[in-house]
């Protein structure tokens, strides 16, 4: 019996009863659909992070240093010359520090600011753009400027869009606000459009810290690997002992998130296919039931002259196609769902190609192999008693 | 001239717990080409028994069955199989159509695994419905039907790829007795066409449409001859 006929015959046999039909493939159709919604939303979250890392520069190397003793110190000219050394590797460099202060303006004390003193080229490697007004400048650092560059939240919420030229108070001191950084995210209080740069030769001074951060930009990622090394190599000969310091790059950390969030998806993938596994269950039940209803109608078909392989196919095709079914109907639920609550997060939550045509054979794959026992029970029946069972 | 089929000191044998059941006792026979056959018992004769084994549906426990000359004695499942569909057509007591399946497509499942090709089977169970006179009934699934057009769409199914032997296991036990003759006038006209036909049946008056009568008693032949004196005690 050929394949088409068989599918035709199995197409019949499901339309035939379509309630029972709907609760056979409603396990596969649930399995199908939480795996597709899974994958989407895992794949939009996972390229959320990667842009948002890509947005802060892929090229960009972050160094710390942990441990000092006296004898052994990190200064930022040292920093320097490895920079002005190196230029065909290093497309910029800025000692950063992170300063704990109160900031005030009036008499509001604000705690959730990131404050951070920088170099003239940060806003360059980190791609800040300016919405008004100026970064810092090479002046400011030399001359231990009190001016300060602000996020977009004190400029709209504290200020009322007019920042520029007034003065907020750090650490007791008076700083004068020089520019306003475009907004990178809602300008809400907490956010990344929360922070204030200074000079980081101001901060050092008036916090009475050494730097001991630094922010390097490649020429291009590429050189990250050779950067890191150039870093670590002179921290060393410094330091005597690598963990006084790190060095980590973006573009391993987007790898890294990656990985995880692959991870987090098997993971939970892993859970959803728990559902296929009761869906192809639910489908064995049914062909069970279906091959006892059937019994005379299989001995009339071995009277015929029907083999072992075709009885067995004509059931495994009905259990695979029931799955199948199921299957389509659960990618289209599941990229329904995964696009209402991609909405809903805001992310974009797409199922890729391959996660549907994986999902939809492995539903195939579940109804066939659950489908394989009642089939096998179908064909090694006894055509004499099954043409005599009523 | 070698037997269609022929059948040499054939024993079915069953174990029913401690009990040994012999079905038949050594049935030695040979059928012709072009014969109608009647095998008459009552139930428990084991006339049901030799029909399987005549049918390839069963194997006998000991002695030979040899199908137009080819030993079909000890065949497996799926050989047995293709004997019944090539070589035997049957036409069963409860018609055994399949409900879900129109006339077209029951005529045609024995085509169907036989492996003929679509334009094939639809041409060949065409024919063969044309043959019994329902070609207007084509579409109709088998409720649609009468018990008697039923039965006809079973005979159309068993001559639908030409079989060497057709074997009928009660064919009017269902139907009322106008239809009955009427069926078994169908099966006298088949024969008088050159078919071969073996009728099992229970009942004497039925067996004498036949040409040839082999009584079966507790296993055993205990006449085989013409219908004319097959009922005289």
């Amino acid at each position: 019996m050929g394949f088409t006929q068989a599918f035709k015959l199995a197409l019949k046999s499901i339309l035939s009863s379509k309630m029972r039909s709907l609760l056979t493939m409603l396990g596969i159709i649930i399995g199908v659909g939480s795996v597709i919604i899974l994958i989407s939303l895992m794949n939009g979250v996972t390229n959320e992070v990667v842009s948002a890392f890509e947005s802060m520069g892929t090229n960009v190397l972050n160094v710390s240093i942990v441990g000092r003793n006296s004898s052994r110190k990190i200064n930022v000219n040292d920093m320097y010359e490895l920079y002005t050394n190196n230029m065909d590797v290093f497309m910029a460099m800025s000692p950063t520090l992170n300063v704990s202060g109160t900031i005030k303006y009036g008499t509001t004390t604000y705690t959730s600011t990131s404050l951070n003193g920088v170099s003239e080229d940060y806003a360059k490697m980190n791609q800040l753009e300016m919405q008004k007004g100026r970064f810092l400048a090479y002046s400011d650092l030399n001359d231990y400027h009190k001016v300060a560059v602000v996020g977009t939240y004190f400029d709209q919420e504290v200020f009322n869009n007019n920042s520029i030229g007034k003065y907020i108070k750090i650490n007791g001191y008076q700083y004068e606000i020089v520019g306003v950084i475009e907004e990178q995210d809602d300008s809400a209080e907490g956010s990344t459009d929360d922070c204030i740069y200074i000079p980081y030769t101001t901060a050092a001074k008036v916090s009475y810290s050494k730097v001991s951060s630094f922010t390097f930009a490649t020429i291009n990622p590429e050189y990250n690997e050779y950067g890191t090394y150039l870093i670590e190599n002179s921290l060393y000969e410094v330091l005597q002992n690598e963990n006084y310091y790190s060095v980590s790059d973006r573009a391993t950390l987007i790898e890294t998130a990656t990985e995880m969030t692959s991870m987090l998806t098997m993971v939970l993938v892993g859970i959803a296919s728990i559902s296929l596994l009761v869906g192809g269950i639910g489908i064995m039940n049914i062909m069970l039931v279906s091959v006892t209803e059937r019994i005379r109608e299989i001995g009339i078909r071995k009277s015929l002259g029907a083999k072992r392989r075709d009885i067995m196919s004509q059931f495994l095709i009905e259990a695979g196609t029931t799955s199948a079914l199921g299957g389509i109907i659960g990618i289209v639920f599941g990229i329904f769902v995964s696009e209402i609550l991609g909405n809903i997060v805001g992310i974009n939550a797409s199922p890729t190609f391959p996660s549907i045509m994986i999902s939809f054979s492995i539903s195939v794959f579940i109804g066939i192999l659950f489908g394989f026992l009642p089939a096998n029970k179908a064909a090694k029946l006894n055509p004499i008693d099954a043409l005599r069972y009523d | 001239m070698i037997p269609l089929i022929e059948l040499k000191d054939v024993y079915k044998i069953y174990q029913m717990g401690d009990n040994t059941v012999y079905a038949t006792k050594g049935v030695s026979l040979k059928i012709f080409k072009g014969e109608f056959v009647a095998i008459v018992g009552q139930s428990g004769s084991g006339k049901s028994t030799l029909m399987n084994i005549i049918g390839c549906l069963d194997v006998p426990t000991k002695g030979k069955y040899f199908l137009n000359g080819s030993d079909v004695s000890a065949l497996k499942d799926d050989k047995q199989a293709d004997i019944r569909n090539k070589k035997l057509g049957f036409i069963f007591q409860q018609y055994n159509l399949i409900s879900k399946l129109n006339v077209l497509e029951n005529v045609e499942l024995s085509l169907l695994y036989g492996g003929y090709s679509s334009i094939d089977r639809v041409n060949l169970a065409k024919a063969a419905i044309a043959r019994v006179g329902l070609s207007d009934k084509m579409k109709n699934l088998p409720s649609q039907l009468s018990g008697g057009q039923q039965q006809r769409v079973s005979i159309a199914r068993a001559l639908a790829n030409n079989p060497s032997i057709i074997l009928a296991d009660e064919p009017t036990g269902a139907l009322d007795s106008q239809t009955g003759i009427r069926v078994l006038n169908f099966l006298q006209k088949l024969n008088n066409e050159g078919n071969t036909i073996v009728l099992i049946t229970h009942d004497n008056n039925i067996a004498m449409k036949a040409k040839r009568i082999i009584k079966i008693k507790d296993g055993e032949i205990i006449y085989d001859g013409v219908p004319e004196n097959a009922f005289e005690e």
